[in-house]
């Protein structure tokens, strides 16, 4: 396994409320995995928790078998790059600035970007279609436009591992399907292990290997989709009744919400 | 536009347009004066000091003045740039956070209660703005870090307005405790004032300047990536709580440096680096010396035209750097850019 949580347990205040809640998962390498559950259910928290940038009170998690507590910033970001559900800057930065910022973990302290790293980032720019971007300023773009950006800075800094926070969120259709289908094609060319987390099932149903059912705080299951995304399993999620059938075009399952249970 | 080698040559060029700047600044301020002197005759050597009343006036009565001017502006030109990046905030700055407060105070205890104490060749002063910005700092700090979801910006900021106000009643009610006569010596201090009649003010604050200085040149790649989330900059392989501490500890170090030499000029460090960024962009490699710079100058600027603009009447530094930067800001408002 590439990535595995045995029982991670966190709360943001002291003895408070355990956010996450004697979480078990594991990421196979090259896997595209789900994470659903509804609001507060603790997706960020464990998405924070899978990137480091927060430290479980109890239980562990590793990266190829080892802790990642035992590795540096620097070496887990080579690792693993996150892509947060939306980036603001304060400044003024150029889109290649943004792009060129996830070369960080490679570069010595003093160390200027040099020409193959300007090619690195021109070559996920290609990869997410924003090569005509490069000058403008990112605060100026559209938020599909950014997201892409965002995604570009995360393949420079040239991780096999990517963590997504709802990353189509605040995208309309047009643009969800276009980040669906640009984490496939990554997800195929590069073998980059993918976990996203996503309110929207069907999404998850086209995109996903694998998911997992967060309630709680807690792991309600770990399944493939077929067996994950049950009309039983979205009840107990969500409290809605809805339809789960397969989508002949499309070729994945669709969910589609009826009401709420009874 | 942004490409690396590109960075490098507006860097260059930054440093030296700045840079011209900032020294013709500092040459051309100590020739004006009520007495105008002559910068060939001040640099003619083949007069002897002592019978060149040009060079006396230039490197005796003037550069001393001119050279405290540079360096506060610069230090607190630079903290601004750290402080604004480290928070993701416009408003945040030496004086907004509560440094700039707990450095005066630290001054006025230094002054009102005669504290004699060196240590390192420094006296008191400059010791207690110290002593006085890291402490208010630290305070800030850790009331935002005692929250488990990292370091809250909204509540730095919050924690700073409170605690300057605090620490400015503080400085109140040793005012007026005080003895008259420190009354008056603290009451134009703590305008801002300039008078700077010797060097050794300036080496004493020059060496934790330089200090802190060396520490932020570390720093602007972390703080361009600090300022699009420190999450972002973690994931990145930023190690923030470090570069929180160094950064801040540095930013305290040469704000309670200018303090000590000039009282609380405001403006400085919330004004210069929005100018500098209007100019150059977001870049800290090229905005953090292009603010060190510029400060220098716009400093001199203002203390010049303090001391000579309205007649007899000498202008504490600190008012002409809110009467230029207050109108000034109002204007980066209205005009959106902020």
């Amino acid at each position: 396994m590439l990535i595995e949580a045995a029982d991670v347990s966190f709360a943001y205040e002291r003895h408070g409320r355990n956010v996450l809640d004697r979480v078990s998962l594991s990421i196979a390498r090259g896997s595209i995995v789900g994470l659903l559950g509804p609001n507060g259910s603790g997706k960020t928290t464990l998405l924070r928790a899978l990137s480091g940038t927060i430290v479980p009170d109890a239980g562990r998690i590793t990266l190829d078998g080892r802790p990642i507590s035992t590795l540096s910033r620097r070496e887990l970001a080579r690792r693993i790059a996150v892509v947060p559900q939306e980036t603001h800057s304060a400044f003024d930065f150029s889109a290649l600035d943004i792009v060129l910022m996830g070369r960080y973990p490679h570069l010595g302290a003093f160390e200027l970007e040099g020409a193959d790293d300007l090619a690195i980032a021109r070559r996920a720019m290609a990869a997410t279609a924003t090569e005509t971007l490069e000058d403008r300023r990112f605060a100026t773009l559209s938020g599909g436009e950014k997201q892409r950006i965002v995604i570009a800075s995360a393949l420079a800094q040239a991780s096999d591992v990517l963590l997504l926070d709802e990353p189509t969120a605040s995208l309309d259709i047009a643009y969800q399907l276009e980040i669906a289908m640009l984490l496939t094609r990554l997800n195929r060319d590069r073998g980059t292990t993918m976990v996203v987390s996503t309110h929207d099932l069907n999404l998850a149903a086209a995109l996903c290997t694998e998911l997992v059912l967060l309630r709680n705080g807690r792991v309600l299951t770990q399944d493939t989709i077929g067996a994950a995304l049950t009309p039983a399993n979205i009840r107990a999620l969500y409290g809605i009744d809805a339809d789960v059938t397969m989508h002949a075009r499309a070729g994945h399952i669709t969910v589609v919400p009826v009401g709420r249970a009874r | 536009m942004a490409a690396p080698a590109d960075v490098r040559r507006r860097t260059i060029v930054t440093v030296a347009g700045f840079g011209a700047f900032a020294a013709a600044a500092c040459l051309i301020a100590p020739l004006v004066g009520s007495l105008p002197i002559s910068l060939a005759r001040a640099l003619d050597r083949s007069i002897p000091f002592a019978d060149n009343v040009d060079a006396q006036v230039f490197f005796v009565a003037r550069l001393p003045r001119v050279l405290a001017a540079a360096l506060v502006g610069s230090s607190l030109a630079v903290a601004g740039v750290v402080f604004q990046a480290l928070l993701r905030n416009p408003l945040a700055a030496p004086e907004t956070l509560g440094v700039s407060m707990g450095a005066t105070l630290g001054a006025m205890i230094a002054i009102t209660f005669h504290v004699d104490v060196t240590l390192f060749g420094i006296p008191a002063v400059p010791l207690a703005c110290f002593t006085g910005s890291a402490g208010a700092l630290g305070i800030v700090y850790a009331i935002s870090a005692a929250r488990r979801r990292g370091t809250s910006t909204t509540v730095l900021l919050l924690a700073g307005v409170a605690l300057s106000a605090l620490l400015g009643a503080m400085v109140r009610f040793i005012q007026v405790i005080a003895d008259i006569a420190d009354t008056f010596r603290s009451v134009r201090w703590l305008m801002g004032s300039l008078d700077v009649a010797s060097y050794a003010p300036i080496v004493a604050a020059l060496v934790p300047t330089a200090a802190s200085f060396m520490m932020i040149a570390t720093l602007p790649r972390v703080l361009d990536l600090i300022s699009i989330g420190s999450e972002a900059a973690a994931s990145r392989g930023v190690d923030v709580p470090r570069a929180e501490r160094v950064a801040l500890v540095s930013a305290s170090l040469s704000t309670g440096a200018a303090v000590s030499l000039a009282g609380p000029v405001g403006f400085v460090g919330i004004i210069v680096p929005h100018i500098v960024r209007l100019i150059v962009g977001a870049n800290h490699r090229v905005v953090l010396p292009a603010a060190a710079l510029f400060g220098a100058a716009f400093l001199v600027i203002c203390d010049l035209v303090g001391r000579t603009a309205f007649g007899r009447v000498e202008m504490p530094v600190g008012m002409i750097t809110a009467l230029l930067g207050g109108p000034f800001f109002l204007w980066l408002l209205f005009r959106k850019r902020l």
